[in-house]
């Protein structure tokens, strides 16, 4: 039986393609992927994200918890709202997750992790806890659903829906989170546009929903969402990184703090680490559709895509590929699909922001 | 569902039809489209090209996967449709305008062992369980 967000009835009444994600029925497109992807990049989309958990760090020894526990670095969050992306490691630097962490109060941080980890990243957290803050409440939220949106309207159209969180959202910055009444918003996403990711009741979802389909957003199934999120280079757990591959060969180097003092799980790991591959971006010169798996030959050393599709804004296929370290922007490599060797251009990522190509 | 009575059928989804001069065209169907979604590449086989019965002919590639087409008998491929090759979107626009190939068969009563369309819509239920 397959879990259902507050939204499923929504979804089939908006035409959804429903598909099983994680043990999750979800709406793959409704109607045409292509069409939401450009939809969202010209104006406005709405998803729902319910099927990730947001879990509650609760307690006197939050902060102190997740400077161990978040590969990125948590004192980096001085004022409240603030947010961050980090990967979350074992002991042996391998990726269990990457998720979003909120800081609102001193005692209360909230962390949104994907939907197929959520449980291993529960018990994770919850033994690491036991360790050493046993006082600290994690607080798993099945109680909220979540809703992206996102577009260069995508701001003005969730104002129009709700008017009254105009006022406190309408002075956040990127990656800045504030807690209204029932909305928690924060100015967050995974397409590489502007918008809101908005946590709040479950028994509010249907009617938020509704309001924001009536100011003219339209909703977008999983299928644009990786579309999105690969132009916008953001990795996607389980395809782009694992436990078997560090942050360093995710292309995450940057979420890591190897120079500060405070020790992390995993960080001995990686500080021995010689990283010898990494992530880069690929855009197909020949006819044909990048995919996950497929090798990729070079003359510094063969690879594999980890993400790769048709990019709609682009109108031709890009990926992203765990290559050697050395390999220079710009490279031609060969990509094996089916029994040809097709050409690719490395490139630097992100492919897409705020609407433009960036290739 | 759309699935004409006039053509014939593969349980791979193609949709076949017999032509005035003998050939028969080839395309997937409604359904196969349905299941892939928006379609943005197509790989056509070289003409002149022999094909087995079952054989993978062409490729089609949506957005979300890509599926071989295989060739429903035996024959030699003497046209393509290089409108779709240019612009995919034609299969899910219209799966039975959107030809993909044409064959010479080898045998011309080998599209009488193919489904006809009860047959396949049988099919396209027993998938959908």
């Amino acid at each position: 039986m397959l879990k259902q967000t507050a939204l499923n009835a929504a979804h089939r009444a908006m035409g959804a393609k429903m598909v099983d994600f994680s043990g999750w029925e979800m709406p793959l497109h409704y109607g045409s992927q292509i069409e939401e992807h450009h939809f969202v990049r010209r104006d406005a989309g709405m998803f729902d994200v319910s099927h990730m958990l947001a879990i509650d760090v609760e307690g006197a020894l939050a902060r102190e918890f997740l400077r161990r526990l978040l590969a990125n670095n948590v004192d980096r969050l001085q004022i409240p709202g603030k947010a961050m992306y980090s990967c979350l490691l074992n002991e042996q630097g391998g990726v269990l997750d990457d998720l979003i962490v909120y800081y609102l109060r001193e005692d209360w941080f909230r962390i949104v992790v994907n939907a197929a980890t959520c449980d291993k990243d529960l018990a994770w957290m919850q033994a690491r806890r036991d360790e050493s803050a046993s006082s600290l409440a994690l607080t798993p939220r099945r109680d909220r659903a979540i809703i992206a949106v996102q577009g260069p309207h995508a701001r003005e159209k969730v104002w129009q829906a709700v008017p009254e969180i105009r006022g406190v959202t309408e002075l956040l910055k990127p990656f800045q989170a504030a807690d209204c009444a029932a909305y928690f918003v924060g100015r967050t996403g995974y397409t590489g546009e502007d918008g809101f990711e908005i946590i709040l009741p479950m028994s509010h979802a249907e009617q938020f929903w509704q309001a924001l389909s009536s100011a003219g957003v339209k909703p977008i199934g999983l299928g644009a969402r990786d579309t999105l999120r690969l132009e916008a280079g953001m990795n996607l757990y389980g395809q782009d990184m694992d436990e078997t591959v560090t942050p360093l060969e995710s292309g995450l180097a940057w979420t890591v703090d190897l120079t500060a003092e405070r020790d992390f799980i995993g960080k001995a790991v990686l500080k021995e680490q010689a990283v010898t591959r990494d992530l880069f971006g690929l855009v197909l010169i020949d006819k044909g559709v990048l995919r996950s798996h497929q090798q990729v030959r070079t003359t510094y050393g063969d690879g594999e895509i980890t993400s790769g599709s048709f990019a709609p804004t682009l109108d031709k296929s890009i990926a992203l590929a765990r290559l050697p370290k050395t390999i220079p922007l710009g490279e031609l490599v060969q990509v094996e699909v089916r029994d040809k060797l097709l050409s690719a251009k490395v490139v630097k990522y992100p492919f897409v922001r705020n609407g433009k190509s960036l290739i | 569902m759309t699935i004409p009575n006039d053509l014939k059928y593969t349980k791979s989804h193609e949709w076949v039809r017999t032509e005035a001069d003998g050939t028969v065209t080839v395309g997937i169907t409604h359904h196969a489209q349905d299941l892939l979604g928006d379609m943005v590449y197509v790989e056509s086989p070289q003409v002149g090209r022999k094909v087995a019965a079952s054989e993978e002919c062409a490729v089609v590639e949506s957005v979300k996967a890509a599926s071989d087409v295989y060739a429903p008998i035996a024959g030699e491929v003497v046209a393509v449709n290089e409108a779709v090759a240019n612009k995919p979107e034609m299969i899910n626009q219209d799966a039975y305008a959107a030809w993909m190939f044409r064959l010479k068969p080898d045998n011309a009563a080998d599209v009488n062992a193919l489904l006809d369309a009860a047959a396949y819509k049988a099919v396209v239920d027993s998938e959908a369980h």
